[in-house]
C-alpha cells in the first residue's frame, strides 16, 4: 500500500468517526453510528499495518497484541454490569493515558526519526513532553476515579492542606524540567527530566481526583474522557499523524463539552469542581449554609405507596444514584409496566448529573427495557410536575432539593433541580434521613405533600410491585 | 392493654353517616387499638355489620354496651343527653361538638370527667392539620351534593348540546362564596358542563375559581374582605350596596344559584332577597347551603325544599349526610389522622399532648376541665419571599442546543485577543510542517464542538464509551513503532525496548478498541421505544 493510499484511507476513517459521533444525536441512528466507528477503526488499523510505515516483520507482534488485548476487552464488555459502566469507562480512560505515555517514551528513545531543522526537533520534543504529561495525568487520574467509583477508595474528597499551592509548585517544576528536557543534548540526559515530569504528572492526576467528591464524579469522568482525547491528539502531533490529531480533537472536545454540560447542571464552574471539595469553593461551610427546614417528616408504607400509584393518573419517577446502588432498575420497570397497563401515564425525569457519569440513569433504564420515549430530560419534564399526581424519587437527594431554588444561602443555590414537590404527592425512597453528597439537609422531606418510604430501594420497590399486582 | 375505640350508631334524626368505615377500622387496628362497632351503625351508609367484622371490629349489640366498653368514642354529631349519660367516666370523645353553640353539652361532658376532642375546633390555619380537617372534607361533599340536588330539581340539561332535536343552551350556575363547599360546587357544576360564575368577598380566591373552570365575578367596589383563618368578614355599607346590585344582576341571568356564604359566629348574610327570587326565570333553582345558619336567601326554609315564585329553593341542612358513604369515608379518614397524631408510638394508647398546637386546638375538655377556647396559635412569620431573580438564571437555558448564552462583549474580546496572540506566536515561530497539523487540529476541534452539541443527553454514556473506543486510535502510534522500515541513520536504535513498549501499548489500546465498541453496541441495543 502506498503512502497516498494510506492517507486517503485515513481521511475515510476520519469521516466515519465524525459520522459515528454525529449518529449519537438519536437512539435510532446511534447503532449505525457505532458501526461507522468500528468500520473507521478497522480501516485505520489496516491502512497503517499494510501501509509504508510497518514492515512485515512486525505482523506477528501486531496480531498477538490485538488478539490478547481484544479478547480481554470483549470479555470485559460482555461481563460488565450496567451499574458498573462508570468504573469501566474510567478504567478504559486510564488505558488510553498509559498507552499515550508508552508511545511517547518509545518515540523519544527512537533515534530513527530525522529532523531537517532544529526548530522541528524542539517542537517534536515539546510534543513528546506534553503528550506524556497529559497521558500520565489521564492514567493516574482515571485509576483513582475507577477506585472511587468502584468504592475501593472512599468517595469523600481528600483535601490536603495548601493543595492549590502544591499544584502550582508541581506546575512550575514541570515547566522548569521541560526547559531542561528541551536543552538536553543526548537522550540519556533528557531522560531524567522526562521521568521526573512523569512522576509529578502521575501524582498530580492522583491528587486532582482524590480531591473531588462523589457527586462531582460525572464531571471528572467526562473531564478524563476529554484528557484521553487530548493525549491522543498530542501523540498525533508527535508522530505527525493527522488521523490521531483529528480523532484526539474530536474526543477531547466531546469530553470538554460533556464536562461543561455537567458543570452547568450543577450550576458550578469548572474551576471550582476541579479545585475540589463540594461547598468549600464558595467559602460558606456546607452544613450551616442554608436555613434549617422546619416541619415533620411523614413516612409511608409500601402498600400505601402502591395504593397511591394505582389511583394516580400521572406519575413521574426520578431516579438517582441510589437506584443504581440498589440495582433496582428492573423492579422500577416492572412497576412501570404494570401501571402503564392500567392506563397510568408513567414517565421518568432525569437530571443531567444523576448517577456517577453523564447519561448513567438512561443506560440503566434502557437496560431494564424502559422505552426511551418516556425517559425525559429535566428541561422537558419540569413544567409537567404541577399536573402530576405522584412523583417518586428513588435514591436521589440533591437533584430534587427545593433549597436550590428557594434558599439563596444554600450551597447548591441556583443549581437546576427537578421540581418534584410541585406534584400533588411526592414520595421519596431513601435508606435513612442522611443528607446527600452536598451534605445539606433537604427541605423537600419536610414538605406537606411529601412522604418518605424508608428502606432499601430494591426491597421497597419489590414490595410496592407485589402490592400493585396483588390489589 | 390496647385501648378500645367505640363507634356508636348516630342517634340524630336523619343522620346517615357513621364515624368509622371498615377500611379505617383496619388501620386503627394496625395502630394497636381494638375497635367495637354498634350493630347497625353503618346501615344508613350501606355498610353492613359483616363488613366491620371482616375488617377486624367487634360488633356490639346495643349502644349501652358499646359506650360502656369503649375508652375512646368516635362520633359524627355531638352526643345527645342520653349518650352523655352512657359515657364512661374519664372516657374520651372525638367528633363534632360545636362548643360555642352547645354550652350545656360542654358542662355535661366536663361533669363526666371526659376528654373531648372537637373536630370542629381544629386550628385550620396549621397546614399539617389539613389531613384532620373534617369541616373541609364535609364541606367538599356538601358542595358536590348541592349541585346534584340542584340538577335534580332543575328541568334542563347542564351542558349545552346541539342535537337533531334542536339546540340546548348550557345552564348558567352562579355560586356565592368560594370556600371549600363553593369550590367543590364550582368544580362539579363545571364538570357537568354548565357555565359557572362565582363570587367571593376575598379577591384572592379568583385564581382558584378560574382553576376549577369557573368565572370570577367581581363586585364593582374596592375593599379587601379576608378575615382571620381563611374566613370572610363583614363588609362595609358601600360594598354591600354594590354587591346587592351584582347579585340582582346574577339572579336575573342565572338558572341556578348556590349560596355558601357564612361568617363565623354570625347569622348567614342575606344575599338573595325575595325581590331577586321573583326576578329569576321560572324553573330556576336556589340551593341555600347556609340554611342551618338562617340561610343566604330570605325565602329559605331550613331543612325543606320549597317552590316560591316558580323557583325551587332547597334549604337542606344535611347535604353531607345525603352522600353518607362518601362523607363517612372522608370523615373517618380525618378521625384516623387524629388517632395517628394522638398515638405516635402505634401502641394502641392515646396521649393528649397539649404542647402540640393541633392537639391543643382540638381538645376542648381535658380530664373534665374545659380548655376551650384554645389560645390563638402563634404562627411562624411567613418565610421571606425568595430574593428575586437570584436563583437559577442558568437553569432556563436549553440543553444540547448551542453553547448557552452568548458571552459578554468583554469576554469575547478577551478570548479573541488571546486567540490572536496564540496564533501570532505559532505563526512566527512554528515551522510549516507543524502548521499543517495545527490547522487540522483546530478545525477538528470545531467539528467536534458542532457534532457533540447535537448528541442527545440520554446517550451521554454511550457517547463516552464510543469516544473512548475511538481514542484507542492511539494504537496507530504504537503500530508504526513496532517495525518501521529502518533507514541507515537509526543504527543505534534500541529496537527491542521500543518494540516491547509498542506491543504493550498496542495490547492496551486493543482492550479499549474492542471493549469500547462492544460495550457501546451492547448499550445501544438496549435503547428501545
Amino acid at each position: 500500500m502506498t503512502s497516498s493510499l494510506a492517507t486517503v484511507s485515513y481521511i475515510a476513517a476520519t469521516i466515519l468517526f465524525i459520522l459515528s459521533l454525529g449518529g449519537l444525536s438519536h437512539p435510532e441512528t446511534a447503532r449505525r453510528g457505532n458501526l461507522f466507528g468500528i468500520i473507521g477503526m478497522t480501516i485505520a488499523v489496516l491502512a497503517t499495518v499494510f501501509g509504508p510505515r510497518v514492515t512485515p516483520a512486525g505482523y506477528a507482534w501486531i496480531v498477538g497484541a490485538l488478539v490478547i488485548g481484544g479478547s480481554i476487552g470483549l470479555v470485559a464488555a460482555k461481563k460488565v454490569q450496567m451499574t458498573q459502566m462508570p468504573e469501566l469507562v474510567a478504567l478504559m480512560h486510564s488505558l488510553v493515558g498509559l498507552a499515550a505515555c508508552l508511545v511517547g517514551f518509545a518515540s523519544y528513545v527512537d533515534t530513527s526519526t530525522v529532523f531537517p531543522t532544529a526548530a522541528e526537533k524542539t517542537i517534536h520534543e515539546m510534543e513528546i513532553y506534553v503528550g506524556i504529561l497529559i497521558g500520565a495525568i489521564t492514567f493516574s487520574g482515571s485509576v483513582i476515579a475507577f477506585g472511587k467509583l468502584s468504592a475501593r477508595i472512599s468517595g469523600k474528597p481528600l483535601l490536603l492542606p495548601a493543595r492549590h499551592w502544591l499544584n502550582l509548585i508541581g506546575l512550575l517544576v514541570v515547566i522548569w524540567f521541560g526547559r531542561e528536557f528541551l536543552n538536553a543534548h543526548s537522550i540519556e540526559a533528557g531522560m531524567t527530566p522526562l521521568i521526573v515530569m512523569t512522576v509529578i504528572a502521575l501524582l498530580f492526576g492522583v491528587h486532582m481526583v482524590m480531591a473531588i467528591g462523589g457527586a462531582d464524579m460525572p464531571v471528572v469522568v467526562s473531564m478524563l474522557n476529554s484528557y484521553s482525547g487530548w493525549a491522543a491528539a498530542a501523540t498525533g502531533f508527535m508522530l505527525s499523524n493527522d488521523l490521531l490529531i483529528v480523532v484526539g480533537a474530536l474526543v477531547g472536545s466531546s469530553g470538554a463539552i460533556l464536562s461543561y454540560i455537567m458543570c452547568r447542571a450543577m450550576n458550578r464552574n469548572f474551576i471550582s469542581v476541579i479545585a475540589g471539595g463540594f461547598g468549600t469553593g464558595g467559602g460558606a461551610p456546607a452544613a450551616g449554609g442554608g436555613a434549617q427546614p422546619a416541619g415533620e417528616v411523614q413516612s409511608i408504607s409500601a402498600v400505601e405507596t402502591a395504593e397511591m400509584l394505582r389511583d394516580a393518573r400521572n406519575v413521574i419517577i426520578v431516579p438517582g444514584y441510589g437506584m443504581a446502588v440498589a440495582q433496582a432498575q428492573h423492579a422500577v420497570y416492572e412497576i412501570t409496566k404494570l401501571l402503564r397497563e392500567r392506563g397510568v401515564n408513567v414517565r421518568f425525569g432525569i437530571h443531567p448529573v444523576a448517577g456517577r457519569m453523564p447519561g448513567h440513569m438512561n443506560v440503566l433504564l434502557a437496560e431494564a427495557k424502559v422505552p426511551y420515549d418516556i425517559v425525559l430530560e429535566m428541561d422537558e419534564i419540569n413544567e409537567d410536575f404541577p399536573d402530576t399526581d405522584v412523583s417518586i424519587v428513588i435514591g436521589a437527594n440533591d437533584i430534587v432539593n427545593p433549597a436550590a431554588q428557594d434558599d439563596p444561602a444554600s450551597p447548591i443555590a441556583g443549581m437546576p433541580v427537578l421540581e418534584v414537590w410541585k406534584a400533588k404527592t411526592c414520595i421519596v425512597m431513601k435508606r435513612s434521613m442522611a443528607s446527600g453528597y452536598a451534605g445539606i439537609d433537604n427541605p423537600l422531606f419536610y414538605k406537606e405533600n411529601n412522604r418518605m418510604l424508608f428502606g432499601d430501594a430494591k426491597k421497597m420497590l419489590d414490595e410496592v410491585l407485589a402490592a400493585i399486582s396483588g390489589g | 392493654m390496647p385501648q378500645i375505640i367505640g363507634v356508636p350508631k348516630e342517634t340524630a334524626a336523619g343522620e346517615k353517616r357513621v364515624a368509622t368505615v371498615p377500611e379505617v377500622v383496619e388501620k386503627l387496628i394496625k395502630l394497636g387499638f381494638q375497635v367495637k362497632v354498634q350493630s347497625g351503625a353503618g346501615d344508613a351508609a350501606s355498610i353492613s355489620d359483616d363488613a366491620y367484622r371482616a375488617a377486624g371490629a367487634e360488633v356490639v349489640a346495643d349502644a349501652a354496651a358499646l359506650w360502656d366498653g369503649a375508652d375512646i368514642v368516635f362520633k359524627v354529631r355531638p352526643p345527645d343527653d342520653a349518650e352523655v349519660a352512657l359515657m364512661r367516666e374519664g372516657g374520651t370523645l372525638i367528633g363534632f361538638v360545636w362548643p360555642a353553640q352547645n354550652p350545656g353539652l360542654m358542662e355535661q361532658l366536663a361533669a363526666r370527667k371526659a376528654t373531648v376532642l372537637a373536630i370542629d375546633s381544629l386550628p385550620r390555619q396549621l397546614s399539617r392539620a389539613q389531613k384532620m380537617d373534617a369541616l373541609t372534607s364535609m364541606a367538599g361533599v356538601s358542595g358536590y351534593r348541592a349541585v346534584i340536588e340542584a340538577a335534580n330539581a332543575f328541568g334542563r340539561f347542564f351542558n349545552g348540546q346541539i342535537t337533531a332535536a334542536g339546540k340546548v343552551p348550557p345552564a348558567t350556575v352562579f355560586i356565592a362564596g368560594a370556600g371549600v363547599a363553593g369550590l367543590a360546587a364550582i368544580g362539579t357544576a363545571a364538570n357537568l358542563g354548565a357555565i359557572v360564575r362565582a363570587n367571593d368577598t376575598r379577591a384572592e380566591v379568583a385564581d382558584q375559581v378560574a382553576s376549577l373552570g369557573g368565572e370570577f365575578v367581581k363586585v364593582d367596589y374596592e375593599e379587601e374582605g379576608s378575615g382571620g383563618g381563611g374566613y370572610a368578614k363583614v363588609m362595609s355599607e358601600g360594598f354591600q350596596q354594590a354587591q346587592r346590585e351584582m347579585y340582582a344582576r346574577q339572579a336575573r341571568e342565572a338558572d341556578i344559584i348556590i349560596t355558601t356564604a357564612l361568617i363565623p359566629g354570625k347569622p348567614a348574610p342575606k344575599l338573595i332577597t325575595a325581590e331577586m327570587v321573583r326576578s329569576m326565570k321560572p324553573g330556576s333553582v336556589i340551593v341555600d347551603m347556609a340554611a342551618e345558619q338562617g340561610g343566604n336567601c330570605e325565602l329559605t326554609e331550613p331543612g325543606e325544599a320549597v317552590v316560591k315564585h316558580g323557583v325551587t329553593i332547597i334549604g337542606y341542612t344535611d347535604l353531607a349526610s345525603r352522600l353518607a358513604k362518601q362523607s363517612s369515608t372522608l370523615y373517618s379518614n380525618n378521625l384516623l389522622r387524629v388517632a395517628e397524631e394522638l398515638c405516635k408510638n402505634k401502641d394502641g394508647a392515646i396521649t393528649v399532648n397539649m404542647d402540640d398546637d393541633a392537639i391543643r386546638g382540638l381538645t376542648v375538655i381535658k380530664d373534665g376541665e374545659v380548655t376551650w377556647p384554645a389560645p390563638p396559635i402563634k404562627m411562624p412569620a411567613p418565610p421571606p419571599k425568595p430574593r428575586a431573580a437570584a436563583p437559577a438564571p442558568a437553569a432556563t437555558k436549553g440543553h444540547g442546543h448551542g453553547g448557552g448564552a452568548p458571552m459578554s462583549a468583554r469576554g469575547l474580546a478577551i478570548v479573541f485577543g488571546l486567540g490572536a496572540l496564540a496564533f501570532l506566536l505559532v505563526g512566527l515561530y512554528a515551522p510549516a510542517s507543524f502548521l499543517a497539523h495545527f490547522t487540522v487540529f483546530v478545525l477538528a476541534c470545531f467539528i467536534g464542538y458542532m457534532v457533540i452539541w447535537n448528541v442527545t443527553p440520554s446517550l451521554h454514556t454511550p457517547l463516552m464509551s464510543v469516544t473512548n473506543a475511538i481514542s484507542s486510535i492511539i494504537a496507530i502510534g504504537a503500530l508504526i513503532q513496532i517495525a518501521p522500515p529502518l533507514t541507515g541513520t537509526g543504527a543505534d536504535r534500541p529496537s527491542t525496548l521500543i518494540l516491547g513498549m509498542a506491543v504493550f501499548a498496542l495490547a492496551l489500546t486493543a482492550i479499549n478498541m474492542f471493549g469500547g465498541f462492544a460495550v457501546t453496541r451492547r448499550m445501544l441495543a438496549m435503547f428501545r421505544k
